[in-house]
């Protein structure tokens, strides 16, 4: 008869422990960069910039302005006017090169932060807001800008960019770099570990679809660091599915534009889908919801700051372009224009009725919904006269 | 005129509105060279091309996502879903996009996409290829969701299903593939996708039905006519939205109702139909509405099936009950 000793189980049932992977210092990141955090140009053997320091100053221009978008946006929540805003702080310049890499027929399939791409599209930033302030789902019509509504549920968007991209296949409107079509999608380091981002990686490559991959890696899927999706540079992944994958500074605008400009130019011409790795650093939260102190170090954040993506633009404009300091006062000045714009526009959205919102349920309304509707409606109006 | 199977006709549909619409695409796993596990999109890619008749990798959320962006590119997916109790992973592009971006669009963006569920069992299959998951899409709004019951109604309501500019579920009864019946090509129907019908007239209870059960029903129907009773049969045809009105004017007639379906009990179409026929017919009514169904269990193996699933006697006992009071 044997007895049943207590004591430390077998082997096999030690604990695991969870694999942590050393977190990668800035400087030990390989990708492409053709712009120092000191503002210094630099050469890399396959991308290049090929614009000139007035495409520089329109970089400068859009960074500033959706940066003022983005605080005003931030103020507007903190003062009860927004129910939520996803603060773009930090990702200005992996959004301003990439938007600005886009052709007038390329199309745009965002998450919910892309307000810079946004503006390179030439969306109203008011229209951004109805979302988080509560009185639309997206008030765009996503063929005006070719920029399709935001998308909450993280990755589902990257589906339907290969989707849209299988379309424009089957449309012949690909074959030529410069006037043919291609899709971009935007998703972040979070939503790489999500089976619809996957699958869609499986899709385009396997129909060779013209989608390009733009993942923002900011380091943070709300609280939960990069270490735990992935054990491997999220843009090596690629090559597992079949195509390239390119890891770029993403806080370098002049870099995140060739690396797009190039991986868009592939698509177009039928060489099918690239992922790219715009590895940067979300600075402010998640979103307002959450509170950064809670998971992640201040030292981080400063060093963060020393890579700003606007800092570094300012000061190759003024060390090398001889831009003045009128450029810039002008630019302080339009942002302040535009964000007071925005917030005398966020005021005045009207409150949507009820009614409004049985509508567009189905495009041939079904009659049990025409009746709650009706219903609604007159029980609304029992009010009506009332104090 | 000749005599088609509900597979066949299904089929022929497909083509049919394939040749009229170039913007018809086909696409699901396995549905090209093999023409698909029931046979139902065979010689579709041989004919149309492998960029109209589309061999997916074998990932559901992918088929209905990425079918989300052909429909925003101007297309029209007709997508299959190999197998009812597979549909699980494609769900939630289901309910959270198909479903919802005209509705968050304001109606700027239609999604007329086609989502074919082969469902229900009765064929001896092994697990998750028996399930009647209809109700989980009929209560998701901006979905709706039909069966079809015979080869003429197959036929018209799949082609009915990719010209409607909303999302259709298209549930599609696997065990009455092979079912036959005369169909007329030129003769277009009557009936719109979302309306129901009454295929037996009768004066003393309805039958509510649709899909695998409407012949179920029409076979008690028969042999309920030995006893002296006289049942109507209505095949829904569509659960969301159901045709309230042809329901409460058959209730109004017969005053007794049973609904029927292979779907679990609880929460589901009988229940929904019960209550609105109590909130509109109740002064008519000699009986409560019973249910004859699927138990609140998962599927069970497939030796017991036939116990699982609504048969003649189970049916005809339902009608016994309805009758008693």
């Amino acid at each position: 008869m044997s007895e049943s000793v207590p004591g430390t189980p077998p082997e096999v049932f030690a604990p695991v422990e969870a694999p942590v992977s050393p977190p990668q210092a800035l400087e030990e990141v390989e990708f492409v960069q053709l712009l120092t955090p000191e503002g210094e140009r630099v050469e890399h053997p396959d991308y290049s910039f090929d614009l000139d320091d007035e495409a520089i100053k329109g970089f400068y221009r859009d960074m500033v302005l959706v940066r003022r978008i983005d605080s005003e946006a931030t103020a507007l929540q903190r003062q009860g006017e927004l129910g939520l805003w996803a603060s773009l702080l930090g990702q200005e310049a992996a959004q301003i090169g990439s938007g600005r890499a886009l052709n007038d027929k390329d199309m745009v399939f965002p998450t919910y932060r892309e307000h810079g791409v946004a503006w390179c599209q030439g969306v109203d930033p008011l229209r951004l807001l109805g979302l988080f302030r509560g009185v639309d789902q997206g008030g765009w019509d996503p063929k005006d800008n070719n920029f399709h509504l935001y998308t909450i549920v993280i990755g589902a968007q990257t589906l339907h960019a290969t989707g849209y991209a299988m379309g424009q296949q089957r449309d012949h409107a690909i074959g030529d770099a410069e006037n043919g079509e291609a899709t971009i999608a935007y998703f972040g380091d979070g939503a790489s570990s999500q089976g619809d981002v996957n699958e869609a990686f499986i899709w385009s490559s396997v129909f060779n679809a013209p989608v390009v991959f733009f993942c923002q890696n900011n380091q943070w899927a709300i609280s939960e660091p990069i270490d735990r999706q992935t054990r491997i540079p999220l843009y090596q992944r690629a090559a597992g599915f079949g195509f390239p994958g390119v890891r770029v500074d993403g806080n370098d605008v002049l870099a995140t534009y060739a690396v797009t400009q190039q991986a868009m130019k592939r698509a177009r011409e039928g060489s099918g889908p690239t992922l790219i790795e715009a590895y940067t650093y979300r600075m402010g939260a998640h979103t307002t919801s959450d509170d950064p102190t809670k998971y992640r170090l201040n030292e981080d954040l400063e060093h963060w700051k020393l890579k700003d993506p606007i800092e570094r633009v300012h000061a190759y404009l003024t060390r090398h372009a001889a831009v003045d300091h009128e450029f810039f006062d002008q630019i302080e000045a339009e942002a302040d224009k535009i964000a007071a714009e925005l917030r005398a526009g966020c005021l005045a959205l009207p409150d949507p009725v009820l009614t409004d919102f049985f509508q567009n349920v189905y495009v041939e309304e079904t009659p049990q919904l025409a009746e709650q509707r009706d219903q609604y409606a007159a029980y609304a109006a029992s009010f009506e006269g009332e104090g | 005129m000749t005599k088609i199977t509900l597979g066949k006709a299904i089929n022929a549909g497909l083509r049919a509105a394939m040749e009229k619409d170039p913007k018809v695409v086909v696409m699901g796993e396995d549905i090209g060279k093999l023409g698909g596990v029931f046979r139902v999109t065979e010689g579709l890619q041989k004919d149309f091309g492998e960029d109209r008749v589309i061999d997916t990798p074998l990932a559901e959320s992918g088929i209905i996502g990425t079918a989300v962006g052909l429909a925003l590119r101007g297309y029209r997916p007709v997508c299959e879903i190999q197998f009812d109790g597979f549909v699980f992973p494609a769900y939630d592009q289901i309910i959270s996009q198909v479903a919802k971006m005209h509705y968050r669009s304001a109606g700027r963006i239609k999604m007329p996409v086609v989502i074919r569920i082969p469902y229900g069992g009765g064929i001896g299959a092994v697990e998750h290829h028996s399930e009647s998951p209809e109700t989980l899409f009929a209560h998701v709004p901006g979905l709706k969701v039909v069966s079809c019951g015979d080869p003429v109604d197959a036929y018209w309501m799949i082609q009915q299903a990719i010209l409607s500019d909303d999302p259709v579920v298209f549930f599609e009864p696997k065990r009455r593939y092979h079912e036959k019946a005369e169909l007329d090509e030129s003769v277009p129907p009557v009936q719109p996708l979302h309306q129901a019908k009454v295929v037996r007239e009768g004066t003393d209870a309805t039958l509510f039905c649709y899909g695998p059960m409407v012949k179920t029903c029409l076979q008690a129907a028969e042999a309920a006519a030995e006893d002296g009773r006289n049942l109507e049969v209505v095949d829904l045809r569509t659960i969301a939205p159901l045709d309230l009105a042809t329901i409460f004017a058959s209730v109004k007639k017969t005053r007794r109702a049973l609904v029927v379906h292979e779907a679990p009990l609880s929460l589901g179409t009988g229940a929904e139909i019960a209550a609105r026929v109590t909130e509109e017919c109740f002064y008519h009514l000699e009986a409560p509405v019973l249910r004859v169904t699927g138990y609140d269990t998962p599927y069970p193996p497939s030796r017991m099936e036939d116990d699982y699933l609504p048969d003649l006697d189970r049916v005809l006992d339902g009608v016994d009950r309805v009758m008693e009071y």
